[in-house]
């Protein structure tokens, strides 16, 4: 079932940003603790490019954090030109196309996601029994959520680097999902170099490589083929070429060897830019050390920075590695209870990321909401949508007003905007919690159905 | 105290002998090599002559010294400038050893400790007011001082100890003035300029601590290094109630000290005094703009009686400014100390008139000798006005003044502004295609972001590209919690420009509770920059000055310094946390984590299908609380109930585990304890 006026919606979305970008003005976005984190700040790379310039190394002082291919890449294009009345407008229009082509490979994505779970469907007889409740274009959906959620428009134009973080992680699900091993560890390894925490989406890529696109469990192919085996002895040759979906080595030794080949070409290119200021020692020091130290307290959309702001200096270096471990602790009890939807665990992940990284923005919560989307017929019965939906809207709305009255007015204080950061984590957990619960249920719902 | 200065004043005359007679031996020395036949006898002779003259003048050298100045000046905003100049100083240390008659040892410790080549310190009470009170003159350059204490110093040591060094340094010398200048220990709060602030191969180190207040218990260990401290001398005119109740207040102690020249030690004292009047009829006179007559008596209530014994000159100055001598001048009456504008309480014993570049007289210095002044007969020097007389003080080429932009606590800006006072027309005569070059330094605390690409520079309201102003450029950016950001910046301003703004951003950072200090809510304070005009030199030119009179005051007006100019201390509100919050807020974010994970762990734990059998079987089952409720109430628990026995063994085991726990509980808090 695809949706009606997929294009026109698309081409929408894209003229939307664009005449934000062009005729918007100065809307101040750049600024807000909302879109633009001290990594992902456009201002601050043009601050590391203008130190670069004056031949410094571009991570002296604390403002730059970002990459130094980024630096290369965007930095001529923030220097400031007399005249043109929005500094950033050319970086701008470059996001504005790399969330166009996000949105395109989310959505080609979906298709193969759709593809792999129509002929699983298929195999297990069950087309008529599932599509019956609801049977969508999960990619159409999936892009449009991603160019029309505001979180996605508001980044795109606020000058800062998450829509080519998200972009990497994309592009990485989506060469994985097509088997393209180069593709994935090309994103891989960008994303990994861009913002540190999508290494851990190493596992979703394996299993993707290994086992191919989302499918039901294995157990209920099994009882599929036992059922069948017992009814009809003619089916063997069905249940030998479910049984020959097995970890594929090839494609994973594939993806590692093109993973080397994208690290060192990175780092080699990252030394060469770094190589009379600085060096690589600097550059680890200055991104990742910078994003595992939580040294910048400046507040954003989560709850670290008033942590970490009001913590006691002695218990400091306890939750930072309780904080980071966090993140760790869920990587491997999710592989194993997912590891049949691998794509779906990139979205959990992803989601985890985004709701515990050290300097999350809006950014990252528009690329797992995007995500959200490509399984949306599996989620179908998902609860508490109506709960998050509305709670998405008003900490987005309460969220800037607190704030405002914090730091503009002075008539609040940091607790009102602490406590937003608080709602929307629990309003994160939520989502995750539920979206996990469902994806389980909806696997006990085949089985059931297989079963009967 | 005094006594003992009394006897130990004599002893540098008596310790001349001992120097000239260590030029005996070098003539002995001399004479083996080469028995005198009468040809070379004259040759020898001039030798030994010449030697002799060589010891003469080193002893001269090598005797400790101590002199006592105290210059005053009439401002034209109603005001008296008094600065008190000391100077001690002590003669190379190989030659005397550890041991001083006038110098402070303490300074000396300090110099040889920390191998200092130069030093200054000051500290500073209120705002030099450049348009008023001059701009351009020795004393606005070289004694004007930005508010709080400012700490510079140049080390004579290997470029990997310097750091280690100043942290030590700002440790003596909070302990010698009991001021908080350890605080300028902290790498975040000093900084090495390069050529911003004086040109130096990164051995200088600077620090500022604008907010530091200044107060008597300063003045006292600062007194405490002159030799007859503030009992005898000059300086028995600092009455405490009268100097600090000023309107700019600045002590200074500046240090120079070389393998050939010895310790140098200058202490300045400089104050900004509104005089009491003399006679209050006649302010209320027809004279309406007539200026406040004073005299040393009455701006300081105290009588000078006497100098101090050790010093080798003791002398009192009266400078009148470059406007009054041009009107005195252009009335046709000569400058003597009683002419048609104003009298002198008691005739000068010399005249001294400055000549600048043009060979035109700039200002005059009346010199008063105060060695002959005794308890009897105390000495006193007033002016006093016959005339109305409206003047102005030489400003210097450009009126600076830094303001911050922006309002709420996330950003800002800063801004420099220049307004020319056109100055250079009257030196330079007026080409339009001339420039000026202004050196800018400033240090930014860390919390302080400077966007160094954002600067912006507008000439008479037009924007400027930074290329065609900035000439060079120095940065060094703040880090966080460890450094602060240095600029220097050599900008050359065109001559017909009639004013320039320089705009930075910078984001506001946000600290951790314990970095706030305790009045949080107050702001922090931004140092003042410094803006110095290389072009323009403030030293005076003193054409007929005797070198066997020479006074250390006169001879540092004649030093060459760049005009300069500190601006304003900015006040930057940051916003503050909740600083009762800590434990609230660890709670709440753990609470969330924790839920997070517990509820998340739950979900994949689940296993729906095995809980529906459970449920089913449980269903048959008598749960335990009502089987305990009903042995309690001593109901019999129907005995034929299937799996009775297996629930009675799962209430033992349970059982069991308690009473397992307590034990463990009681044994662990037990042994704990003991």
């Amino acid at each position: 079932m695809a949706i009606r006026y997929y294009w026109p919606m698309v081409a929408a979305a894209v003229g939307f940003r664009l005449v934000l970008v062009l005729f918007g003005g100065d809307l101040h976005l750049a600024s807000r603790p909302e879109v633009s984190t001290p990594l992902t700040s456009l201002r601050r790379l043009a601050e590391g490019y203008w130190l670069k310039q004056a031949s410094m190394s571009p991570y002296s002082g604390s403002m730059y954090h970002g990459s130094p291919l980024l630096l290369s890449v965007l930095g001529p294009l923030t220097s400031n030109r007399s005249g043109s009345k929005h500094a950033h407008v050319y970086c701008s229009l470059i996001f504005v196309a790399v969330d166009f082509l996000a949105a395109m490979l989310i959505r080609s994505t979906g298709r193969r996601l759709q593809m792999s779970r129509n002929r699983s469907l298929k195999s297990l007889d069950l087309t008529k029994a599932v599509n019956n409740s609801a049977n969508v274009s999960a990619g159409d959906i999936a892009s449009l959520i991603y160019l029309w959620n505001p979180w996605a428009i508001v980044t795109c134009v606020g000058s800062c680097t998450s829509p080519i973080e998200n972009l990497m992680v994309v592009i990485m699900v989506y060469g994985a999902c097509s088997c393209l091993a180069p593709l994935a560890a090309f994103g891989y390894v960008m994303a990994t170099h861009l913002s540190l925490y999508p290494a851990i989406l190493i596992v979703p890529v394996i299993l993707l490589l290994g086992y191919g696109p989302d499918a039901p469990p294995t157990k209920v192919f099994l009882v599929k083929s036992s059922s069948d085996s017992k009814s009809d002895m003619s089916e063997y040759d069905k249940r030998t070429s479910l049984k020959l979906q097995r970890f594929s080595w090839m494609t994973v030794l594939h993806f590692i060897f093109w993973l080397i080949i994208w690290s060192c070409y990175v780092l080699l290119l990252s030394s060469m830019i770094l190589k009379k200021v600085g060096g690589l020692n600097e550059m680890f020091e200055k991104t990742y050390g910078f994003i595992l130290t939580v040294k910048d307290l400046s507040p954003n959309i989560g709850v670290l920075w008033y942590f970490f702001a009001e913590v006691f200096d002695f218990f400091r270096s306890f939750f930072l590695i309780v904080f980071n471990m966090n993140i760790l602790f869920m990587v491997l009890p999710l592989a194993i209870r997912l590891k049949h939807r691998p794509c779906f665990l990139a979205f959990v992940y992803t989601a985890i990321v985004a709701m515990l990284k050290s300097y999350p923005s809006a950014g990252d919560s528009a690329l797992y909401l995007g995500l959200l989307g490509l399984f949306a017929n599996e989620l179908a019965e998902m609860q508490f949508t109506f709960f998050l939906f509305f709670g998405y809207i008003g900490v987005s709305l309460l969220s800037p007003v607190m704030h405002n009255l914090w730091i503009w007015r002075g008539t609040g204080n940091a607790n009102f905007y602490f406590a937003t950061g608080l709602a929307y984590t629990c309003l994160q957990t939520v989502l995750v919690v539920e979206s996990v619960g469902s994806m389980i249920k909806h696997d006990r719902k085949l089985r059931l159905l297989v079963t009967s | 105290m005094q006594s003992r200065y009394w006897r130990t004043a004599p002893e540098p005359v008596h310790a001349t002998p001992p120097f000239s007679s260590a030029s005996l031996p070098s003539p002995a020395l001399m004479a083996p090599p080469s028995p005198p036949p009468g040809t070379v006898l004259f040759m020898h002779l001039a030798l030994l002559f010449l030697l002799a003259a060589a010891a003469a003048a080193s002893a001269a050298a090598l005797e400790e010294e101590f002199t006592e100045e105290l210059l005053l000046r009439p401002l034209p905003d109603r005001k008296a400038l008094a600065h008190f100049y000391f100077r001690s100083s002590a003669p190379p240390a190989a030659s005397v050893g550890r041991h001083h008659h006038l110098f402070p040892k303490a300074i000396s410790q300090l110099v040889k400790k920390y191998h200092i080549s130069e030093l200054e310190l000051s500290f500073t009470q209120g705002r030099w007011n450049y348009e008023q009170w001059g701009g351009f003159d020795p004393m606005s350059t070289s004694n004007a001082k930005p508010p709080g204490v400012e700490l510079w110093a140049v080390f004579d040591l290997p470029l990997s100890e310097i750091d280690a060094t100043w942290k030590n340094l700002t440790h003596t010398l909070s302990g010698l003035f009991c001021a908080s200048i350890n605080f300028l220990e902290s790498s975040t709060s000093f900084s090495a300029p390069r050529w911003g602030f004086k040109s130096n191969e990164g051995n200088l180190r600077y620090g500022a601590l604008p907010r530091e207040a200044v107060c008597t218990e300063n003045l006292t260990p600062w007194l405490k290094l002159l030799p007859c401290r503030d009992k005898a001398g000059i300086a028995s005119l600092l009455y405490r109630p009268s100097i600090y109740k000023g309107y700019y207040h600045s002590q200074k102690l500046k240090l120079r000290s070389s393998q050939s020249l010895g310790i140098i030690l200058d202490q300045t004292l400089t104050v900004v005094l509104q005089p009491n009047t003399i006679n209050g009829k006649q302010l209320h006179s027809s004279h309406r703009q007539l200026q406040p007559s004073w005299s040393m008596r009455h701006l300081f209530n105290r009588k000078l009686s006497g100098k101090c014994l050790v010093s080798k000159s003791s002398r009192i100055f009266i400078e009148v400014d470059k406007g009054i001598v041009d009107k005195i001048n252009k009335s046709g009456s000569d400058l003597s100390w009683n002419n048609e504008f104003f009298v002198l309480s008691n005739g000068p014993d010399r005249l001294t008139k400055d000549l600048n570049n043009l060979e035109v007289q700039s200002s005059s210095i009346y010199e008063y000798d105060v060695s002959n002044c005794s308890e009897e007969k105390p000495f006193d020097v007033g002016i006093t006005w016959k005339l109305p007389l409206i003047w102005s003080c030489t400003p210097s080429p450009f009126h600076v003044s830094r303001f911050l932009m922006g309002s709420g606590n996330e950003r800002g800006s800063i801004a420099l502004s220049f307004t020319s006072t056109n100055l250079h027309k009257k030196i330079f005569g007026s080409p339009n295609d001339c420039s000026i070059k202004a050196i800018i330094f400033q240090i930014v605390p860390w919390y302080v972001k400077v966007y160094y690409h954002s600067l912006e520079i507008f000439i008479d309201g037009n924007r400027k590209a930074v290329s065609d102003v900035v000439d060079k450029i120095h940065v060094t950016p703040s880090e966080d919690k460890l450094l602060p950001g240095t600029l220097e910046m050599l900008l050359r301003f065109p001559c017909s420009m009639r004013s320039a703004t320089l705009a930075l951003d910078f984001d506001k950072g946000f600290l951790h509770i314990d970095e706030y200090p305790p009045d949080a809510n107050q702001g922090f304070d931004i140092p003042s920059a410094l803006i110095s005009f290389p072009e323009f030199n403030s030293a005076r030119n003193f054409p007929e000055t005797d070198p066997l009179l020479g006074s250390p005051l006169l001879e540092n007006f004649q030093e060459d310094t760049v005009v300069k100019s500190y601006t304003e201390v900015l006040l930057v509100p940051l916003t503050t946390p909740d600083f009762s919050m800590p434990y609230n807020v660890i709670t709440f974010t753990c609470t969330v984590l924790a839920l997070y994970f517990g509820s998340l762990l739950n979900a994949l734990r689940r296993r729906i299908s095995e809980e529906e059998t459970e449920l089913k079987k449980t269903a048959t089952r008598h749960g335990l609380l009502p089987l305990l409720l009903a042995k309690l109430r001593g109901q019999k628990v129907d005995p034929t109930e299937s799996g009775s026995s297996s629930e009675s063994t799962g209430s033992k085991k349970l059982l069991f585990k308690v009473v397992f726990v307590a034990a463990a509980a009681v044994l662990f808090h037990y042994f704990s304890n003991s």
